[in-house]
């Protein structure tokens, strides 16, 4: 949010020229038939996606020649707003002199590129990028057709943002490598996410099969599972673990331990004593809640000498960021 | 290129009659009204009258309120944040009663509400998209603090029965809020016959000014404040007055009352010439009965073709519409009241609105009737929804 934000765009502002020009002139509008193959000397396929529901539907036609698999010629029909004609448009003209194989390596962001003024400046606004999506699927789905196969077999991973096509692999491994906690971060790091937000969670444009939430959600699990191996591998092998890879089990043991044999016993000595309430990990500290019993309490000292040592005590033995309070 | 503005639900264009009532207020007579000397108190007049206009054209009496606010969305927010804080926060009141088609500035404020606790029910409306009065009579609770339910439908136009709400919601003794913003200067409005608590309005749906709206009180029920400040408007909504706004906003309501008459007959005759045409055209429909629709506004459904496009290509020959489409918001979602009273879930995606205003003329409707079919035929030659839509769901030409 900021100073561009405050007055709302209109999202036609942010077409580009071509993505006008081709929703007021589309150039492969139209119909093929079963008379065109024949003229051609090919074989038709009609393949539709979506639903006029669903607010998109887009049939595609094409003509393969059976002995080269090459599109001889192809058209559409769209409902849709005047990006999806657009992007239906300009994914036929893509298609046109390709084989088979080849059309459906096109993807919706080389629809979308196809469509720019500037190599660098989108051709429709993030919301918008779903459109062109929908004329990649009807590839596949076109092809799935003249192949006689299933549309899942031309996906070799599993694609969780459609319109920034995002895998599952490279969203797990991307919330692995950079510790990552939110969606908006994976977005950032990712981009999936960023344009019809579908994938974010359940109950946005379109239902998908994985969300986001879900996806980082189980990630973070399985963080803290490896994590917890490798403490538990650790321990088995008889490696001495560090304060910090400790769980807080772990932790809460070590500092007994270090209270038993450096602290209590000079309390003791003085009619005194402490016990440890509750151990918390606050950001990179460690918080340590004291209480002290006998004479230790209310003595002048317990919040000042007698604090700073056994504070110093925990620092030096377990970790600088261990920090004691006294409750 | 003829420019044809039919998007009057959105904003309205401010009669030069107006406009000519304010001019005085910006260079002229500019002093604070609440100053003690002279340039201060030239506004006072022009304040008074203006004051007078909007309770003659609503029918309030001297003792309401009619407090000036910045447009109907702080109005909205004003009773239902003001009602929430004196019954339920500091009361013993827990539940909101509204509907699934209300203006968001009163849905996201219920929205926000039930984070704070409150209990709201959503009415549905039926295929007419109005709730039926009974409804908010099977709802009321001893816990429900207010009823808050639109005069008539910005995307509609469906005019709801609030006099019988106002009725129920008096027998159970539960405040009631009706949105007028549609309402004023298209079909009559009387606040005291309707029977209301609170009514919001804003000029500029009237030919008045953008920036100025007010809530309608009766006997100056108590409402917390929602603005704290110096003492204007008796107190109850501080910043100084705006005084161009109030003087346009009273011409404005003056000449919506005047037009009423107008309104009802030739805008309504323009409107229905415009919707038998686009009705002639095959497998188009439009949203609720016309005698229970403000005058001006119509919401077809042109199967096969998605809203935006259809707005593209009215833009394109000059024509401002309106659609609800999921496609043509910002982020995608369907409006609600599409939802709401779709018969189907075409309705999301087909919808558009078009709306007149007593400066529309029949040469612009004429215009209107001849591109909104060349639209259609183009985009439906285009569609792939539309040629190969079995026959059966076609209706009888």
């Amino acid at each position: 949010m900021a100073k561009q934000d405050l007055i709302g765009g209109s999202i036609w502002e942010e077409y580009s020229q071509k993505v006008q020009e081709l929703m007021n002139n589309p150039k492969n509008q139209g119909e093929l038939t079963e008379e065109d193959a024949k003229r051609l000397g090919g074989e038709l396929i009609v393949a539709d996606f979506g639903a006029e529901s669903c607010g998109d539907a887009v049939r595609l036609y094409w003509i393969v020649d059976p002995k080269t698999d090459k599109i001889l010629e192809a058209k559409f029909k769209s409902f849709g707003c005047g990006t999806a004609i657009a992007s239906s448009d300009t994914m036929v003209e893509l298609c046109k002199g390709k084989t088979v194989d080849e059309a459906v390596k096109i993807t919706n962001i080389d629809v979308e590129k196809a469509m720019r003024d500037e190599p660098d400046t989108p051709a429709v606004p993030p919301q918008k990028m779903h459109c062109s999506v929908m004329a990649y699927d009807v590839i596949k789905k076109a092809a799935s057709l003249y192949k006689g196969v299933d549309m899942e077999s031309f996906e070799d991973e599993i694609i969780v943002c459609e319109c920034a096509r995002v895998s599952l692999g490279t969203i797990k491994e991307v919330i692995k490598l950079n510790d990552l906690k939110t969606v908006e971060e994976i977005t950032d790091y990712t981009k999936a996410g960023a344009f019809c937000k579908s994938c974010i969670k359940p109950g946005g444009h379109e239902e998908r099969e994985y969300y986001l939430v879900d996806i980082l959600a189980e990630t973070r699990k399985e963080m803290e599972e490896e994590k917890l191996k490798e403490v538990a591998q650790k321990q088995e092998s008889g490696e001495e673990l560090s304060f910090n890879d400790m769980t807080l089990v772990q932790k809460i043991k070590a500092i007994d331990s270090v209270i038993d044999e450096s602290v209590r016993q000079y309390l003791i000595m003085d009619g005194g004593n402490m016990e440890v309430l509750d151990v918390k990990q606050n950001g990179q500290y460690t918080d340590v809640y004291i209480r002290y019993l006998g004479a230790c309490s209310g003595c002048a000292s317990s919040t000042t000498g007698t604090l700073y040592a056994i504070e110093s005590v925990l620092k030096e033995k377990l970790d600088p960021n261990i920090r004691v309070l006294p409750i | 290129m003829m420019k044809v503005y039919l998007d009057n639900n959105a904003t309205t264009m401010v009669d030069p009659e107006v406009k000519a009532a304010m001019d005085p207020f910006f260079t002229e007579i500019y002093g604070n009204p609440n100053s003690l000397h002279d340039f201060g108190t030239a506004c006072h007049p022009a304040l008074r009258k203006a004051m007078d206009s909007m309770y003659e054209a609503i029918g309030a009496r001297d003792e309401d309120d009619i407090v000036v606010t910045s447009c109907a969305t702080e109005s909205n927010n004003w009773v239902l944040k003001g009602v929430y804080f004196d019954l339920i926060k500091n009361g013993e009141k827990d539940h909101i009663i509204t509907t699934e088609v209300e203006h968001p500035s009163v849905t996201a404020t219920c929205r926000w509400l039930e984070e704070q606790g409150v209990r709201v029910t959503y009415l549905p409306v039926n295929s007419d998209g109005v709730v039926e009065a009974h409804t908010v009579r099977d709802f009321i609770t001893d816990k429900t603090a207010l009823v808050s339910i639109m005069w008539a439908n910005n995307e509609t136009g469906a005019i709801f029965p609030v006099e019988q709400i106002a009725e129920i919601c008096k027998e159970r003794g539960v405040l009631f809020h009706t949105d007028g913003v549609q309402a004023i200067g298209k079909i009559p409005v009387d606040v005291i016959k309707a029977g209301v608590d609170f009514m919001s309005f804003s000029a500029h749906k009237f030919h008045g000014p953008k920036g100025v709206g007010a809530l309608y009180i009766r006997d100056g029920h108590p409402l917390t404040s929602l603005l704290h400040g110096g003492e204007h408007m008796g107190g109850r909504r501080s910043g100084t007055l705006n005084v161009p706004g109030i003087v346009g906003m009273g011409k404005a309501i003056e000449l919506a009352d005047y037009y009423l008459r107008f309104e009802e007959e030739n805008v309504r005759r323009l409107r229905d010439k415009l919707e038998d045409a686009i009705l002639e055209i095959p497998d188009i429909y439009s949203v609720g009965p016309r005698e229970n629709r403000t005058p001006n506004t119509i919401l077809v459904s042109v199967r096969g073709v998605e809203g935006e496009a259809m707005l593209w290509d009215l833009n394109r020959a000059g024509i401002a519409a309106s659609t609800g489409s999921a496609c043509a918001s910002e982020d995608l979602e369907a409006n609600p009241i599409m939802t709401a009273v779709g018969a189907d879930s075409e309705l999301a995606h087909t919808a558009v609105r078009l709306s007149l205003s007593r400066f529309t003329t029949e040469e612009e409707i004429d215009y209107t009737i001849k591109e909104f079919k060349k639209a259609v035929e183009r985009l439906r030659s285009i569609s792939s929804s539309y040629a190969y839509m079995p026959e059966s769901m076609k209706t009888e030409q």
